[in-house]
């Protein structure tokens, strides 16, 4: 781990305008993965900007019937929430689904969207990797591969995201708030908010330097079965090799997000509408132009065999 | 004590203390945290500085040259080992790999260098600014590619080929035969603790805090490769945080504590970090088998034959999975071939059951594929092809073998007899039922095993040997025996263990451990009750041991008086005489599974589970019992999960952490059954116990694959059994 220093925020707006003049600042809340990344010396940042203080915990009401959940609300309280377990179930499935009890009581709702990757190149720094050091090339292209991304993949990485929730607020149309060093707020639509790898796999959101986030807001709710089916070798502790997060309506329409299978949350509206007509249409265009490797291959079946039994257990 | 004839009559066999259902002596230590593992030795060594360890970044090749420049000039940094400035070191003969590597590198994450700093994130930082240059080599990583050149290698216990019969007529004459292949992956031992040690030095005397299974061992490496008298090196080992076989030998954590203690003139504390676990240690190595059996329509196997390859660095071990095959079924024409190719990979060695854990898992799905063959019940087949002589050595016969009693328990138990024999009939919901058996077989092993026994004037009896306690419940089944046979009640007994200034023992390993050690302290008990008899005059074979006193006729006098002021004190051991040559002695089990496969994603969950074990006299049920149900979890692990995978290309074990490598959580392991058949074996020792905590592994893997097949119909040979591997057998979702 490298020396750094160490604040606590006083506001948002401070805590990015900080950020920002601040070589090699990174903001820290829950600390349940920048903390590790550090002791690996995979991140390594010269100072820490402590924001668990800045009172970002609260889940309101929004005027449009939607929910505001504040960044620092923690994993285990997003899920317990009443309204989010009444209104937004696949939210609560898909934070359940993650990671253990311990590392949801802290884990927060803005930390858990920039998880870093999982894929073990990244964590090992004798190897090259593009998203550690840039330019320095993929390992896990023609390595060990079993988890990467089948889709949305480039020549410099096949990495995927490793969050559940993430893959419910994709489906559930979030938006991400947040506070820009030089002052103004805005707003940034969960599906502009993850980066697909391309030629720069280090940068992997819509965040500028400084940018931080302060909510995250679920527009008013649309009813429908809410599911969260997580496939994995073990019955929990596991990341994702597939998983699905879906809101289905009687009348067989819905939405469907996917986790596992791509550097971000994947969804593809135009998909949709080839839900009444059963998982195989809807995964032949969601995976369309998928390049797998031979180890993630059993991904392709696996999200169409995921999905019909989401399908089929959304029809009761 | 010579035990060369069996066992007759002793104070064991009374029963009193021995066999009964005691929790762990150890426990409130543990539970409060209050046990001292290695690494947190606060008690005797104070001010320690911290070392951390660089591993090579490559697995095959050598260093051009190191840079420590910025790393010495790092803040809190005492001194930074290498093999270049740590003298001349010699070898130990347990490592294959040298444990400080350079310039040769044999291994990915060989240790290469050692940072000492005043505390431990100091030496990390320090760590990160050592500047190695590598020279690469090319090296072989893939077992399947290097196989063919394979040469034979005796494994442990036999010769590296067996032939009884004429194996290859047999099998070509057979009208039902198998010939399958079966490959298990590298798999590591994942203890909790890792390896971790302090080194102090006071002049040339090293004392070493650590956590190793076999002190005697560990000693007698120190000294060779520290090139000092073994005299001069003590170690200490009061407890382990799970060893596997993982910690049976000197690792690179303590050789690299005791160079940097020496440099720095201070005690040096190193933990082998977490993602170094897996490329820097032993690991259990992969192999693949061939299996070929030949029977007659009615079942009866006349021809058995094993074949094993695996691969090693040069000079390191086989594997040894052919070994049971040598013993379990019957069969007149049999062979068995054991062939070790080179790796590059880190060295391949002992886990919880080496050779059988693996060779267990490819057999009994074979006899599974050979009894659906005969259209036989499992169980059946291999009752058909019990034996109760050493089948390739008919002279000899088993000294204990309810092979049949447990099959027959544990379907009566879990209710084989409802289960479809058809594949892929069974439903509940949307899951794909099945239940699958196989047999537990694990050789038991006696070692020479010693103790030293003092009686004080309170009447606490004390006893001292370098046994280990690796969360086994070697601690409370000694105190157990010495209890038993001094006469007096649990609580007066205190036991140390894992010193290298008390008595040598068996040490942990092989399932030895707790069957050997406590022979060992039954032997010192004996001589300690002669001369208790002596001071208190009694005649020592009429004196009775019992509630505190010592007894004879009409006369009673406390145990304690014979202690006087200066204290009683007497050292034996055991040493174990050719009854294991005369006999086999095995252990015995049936493994019982049910699981459930999801008919869409094809992900498997085991349901229940029952082991029946006939394994010699248990001399305590509840830590015999957490003993199996804990290598029933590591097989459900190597059946479902576990696999070192290895980068062909770069030469290591990519999923070299916790995250990645994956071990069964409690969400993976439902409510597990265990059973033990009643049974004492007079040819193991004067305890008349075996081992049973190897036994519990061995097998559980192939009664899960088993039920995998019941549930589906599909047959995987590759283990671990992912979902992958079923998919496209699965059929279509509804």
């Amino acid at each position: 781990m490298k020396s750094f220093t160490y604040e606590r925020a006083r506001s948002p707006a401070e805590a990015a305008a900080t950020a920002a003049r601040t070589e090699g600042a990174r903001f820290i809340a829950g600390g349940t993965n920048l903390l590790d990344l550090m002791k690996l010396e995979i991140e390594t940042p010269a100072h820490l900007i402590d924001v668990n203080g800045l009172s970002l915990d609260k889940i309101e009401s929004t005027p449009e019937g939607g929910l505001r959940i504040g960044a620092l609300v923690r994993n285990t309280d997003l899920a317990a929430d009443p309204r989010v377990r009444r209104d937004y179930g696949v939210l609560s499935r898909a934070l359940v689904a993650g990671a253990s009890g311990q590392l949801r009581n802290k884990a927060t709702t803005a930390g858990n969207l920039l998880q870093r990757t999982r894929c073990p190149y990244f964590y090992d720094t004798n190897q090259p990797c593009n998203k550690r050091r840039p330019g320095s090339g993929c390992a896990a292209i023609g390595g060990f591969s079993r988890q990467h991304a089948v889709v949305g993949a480039s020549e410099a990485c096949i990495a995927t995201h490793p969050s559940d929730m993430a893959v419910a607020m994709r489906v559930l149309d979030a938006t991400v708030e947040t506070v820009r060093p030089d002052g103004p707020a805005r707003t940034i639509p969960i599906a502009d908010f993850h980066h697909l790898p391309g030629n720069t796999p280090d940068v992997e959101t819509a965040l500028s330097p400084g940018e931080l986030i302060t909510a995250v807001t679920l527009p008013k709710p649309v009813g429908g079965a809410h599911i969260y089916r997580k496939v994995r070798d073990r019955a929990s502790y596991a990341f994702a090799l597939v998983s699905v997060a879906a809101i289905v309506q009687r009348d067989g329409t819905g939405r469907v997000a996917l986790g596992g299978v791509a550097h971000k949350p994947w969804r593809i509206e135009s998909a949709e509408t080839q839900l009444p007509r059963g998982a195989r249409a809807v995964t032949a265009q969601l995976l369309s132009g998928a390049k797998p490797t031979r180890e993630n291959a059993f991904k392709l079946p696996l999200v169409e065999r995921t999905l019909g039994a989401v399908l089929a257990e959304a029809k009761g | 004590m010579k035990f060369e004839t069996a066992a007759t009559t002793n104070p064991i066999d009374q029963l009193k203390v021995i066999g009964k259902p005691l929790s762990r002596i150890d426990g409130p230590l543990k539970t409060t945290g209050m046990a001292p593992y290695a690494y947190e030795r606060h008690d005797v060594v104070s001010n320690p500085a911290y070392g951390y360890v660089v591993g090579s970044a490559i697995a095959k090749g050598r260093i051009a040259s190191i840079d420590l420049g910025k790393a010495k000039a790092a803040p809190g940094v005492l001194a930074i080992i290498t093999a270049e400035n740590a003298g001349k070191l010699g070898k130990g003969d347990r490592n294959t790999a040298k444990l400080l590597g350079g310039p040769e590198i044999e291994h990915y994450h060989q240790a290469i260098a050692l940072v000492v700093a005043d505390s431990f994130e100091q030496a990390r930082a320090g760590a990160e600014l050592v500047h190695v240059d590598y020279v690469k080599a090319e090296g072989a990583f893939d077992l399947e590619a290097v196989k063919d050149t394979g040469k034979p290698r005796a494994p442990f216990g036999g010769p590296a080929d067996t032939a009884v019969g004429d194996f290859d007529r047999a099998f070509a004459a057979a009208p039902v035969r198998l010939d399958a292949t079966y490959t298990t992956p590298d798999q590591a031992h994942a203890m909790m603790e890792p390896h971790a040690s302090i080194a102090a030095w006071n002049g040339d005397k090293l004392t070493l805090w650590t956590s190793n299974q076999m002190i005697a061992w560990g000693v007698g490496d120190v000294a060779k490769t520290l090139d000092i008298p073994k005299e001069n090196v003590r170690l200490v080992s009061s407890f382990v945080g799970g060893g596997f076989g993982g910690k049976l030998f000197l690792r690179s954590d303590a050789l690299l504590a005791a160079l940097g203690a020496r440099v720095v003139g201070r005690p040096v504390k190193v933990a082998l970090q977490r993602p170094l676990m897996f490329n820097n240690t032993t690991h259990r190595p992969a192999t693949i088998q061939r299996i070929r059996i030949g029977a007659s329509r009615d079942g009866k196997i006349t021809a058995i034959g094993h074949e094993e390859w695996s691969g090693n660095l040069p000079d390191g071990r086989a594997e040894g999975a052919v070994s049971q095959t040598r013993l379990l079924y019957a069969g007149a024409n049999r062979m068995t071939a054991t062939r070790l190719a080179a790796l590059d990979l880190a060295e391949g060695n002992a886990m919880r059951a080496p050779g059988e854990a693996s060779g267990m898992m490819a057999l009994e799905i074979a006899i599974d594929e050979m009894a659906e063959k005969l259209g036989l019940d499992p169980i059946e087949f291999r009752i058909l092809n019990d034996t109760q002589i050493d089948p390739e050595r008919p002279t000899r016969p088993f000294s204990q073998r309810q092979l049949t009693e447990c099959f027959r328990t544990g379907a009566e138990r879990f209710g084989w007899s409802k289960r479809d024999p058809r594949p892929g009939r069974v439903r509940d919901g949307r899951w794909m039922i099945g239940i699958g058996t196989a047999a537990a077989f694990r050789n038991n092993l006696v070692v020479k095993s010693a103790a030293r026994v003092r009686l004080d004037r309170s009447g606490i009896v004390t006893v001292e040997t370098d046994m280990t306690d690796i969360g086994t419940g070697s601690y409370t089944i000694i105190a157990q025996t010495a209890a038993e046979m001094m006469g007096v009640p649990l609580e007066k007994v205190v036991v140390r263990l894992g010193d290298s200034t008390f008595p040598v023992s068996s040490g942990s390993g092989g399932q030895f451990g707790g069957n050997s050690s406590t022979a060992g302290v039954y032997a010192a008990c004996v001589k300690l009750r002669e001369a208790v008899a002596q001071k208190l005059g009694f005649n020592s074979a009429e004196a009775e041991f019992a509630d505190g006193e010592v007894r004879a006729g009409n006369r009673r006098v406390p145990l304690a008086e014979a202690a006087a002021d200066a204290g009683l004190t007497a050292e034996d051991g055991v040493e174990f005489g050719d009854l294991d040559k005369k006999y086999q002695q095995s252990t015995f089990g049936a493994h019982f599974v049910e699981v459930g496969v999801d008919a869409a994603t094809a992900e498997i969950r085991v349901r229940r589970m029952l082991a029946v074990c006939a394994a010699g006299r248990i001399l305590n049920p509840k830590t015999a019992r957490s003993q199996v149900i804990g290598a029933m979890t590591m097989g459900v692990g190597a059946a479902l999960m576990e696999e070192l995978v290895v980068d062909k290309r770069k030469g290591f074990f990519v999923n070299h952490d916790l995250a990645a490598y994956e071990v069964p959580v409690h969400a993976d392991i439902p409510r597990q059954e265990m059973f033990f058949l009643d049974e004492t074996d007079p040819m193991s020792s004067p305890m008349k116990a075996k081992g049973v905590a190897e036994l519990g592994i061995c097998g559980v893997a192939s009664a899960v694959a088993n039920a995998v097949y019941n549930a589906t119909g599909v047959r995987v040979r590759d283990y671990p059994i992912t979902l992958d591997k079923l998919l496209e057998q699965m059929p279509d979702v509804g």
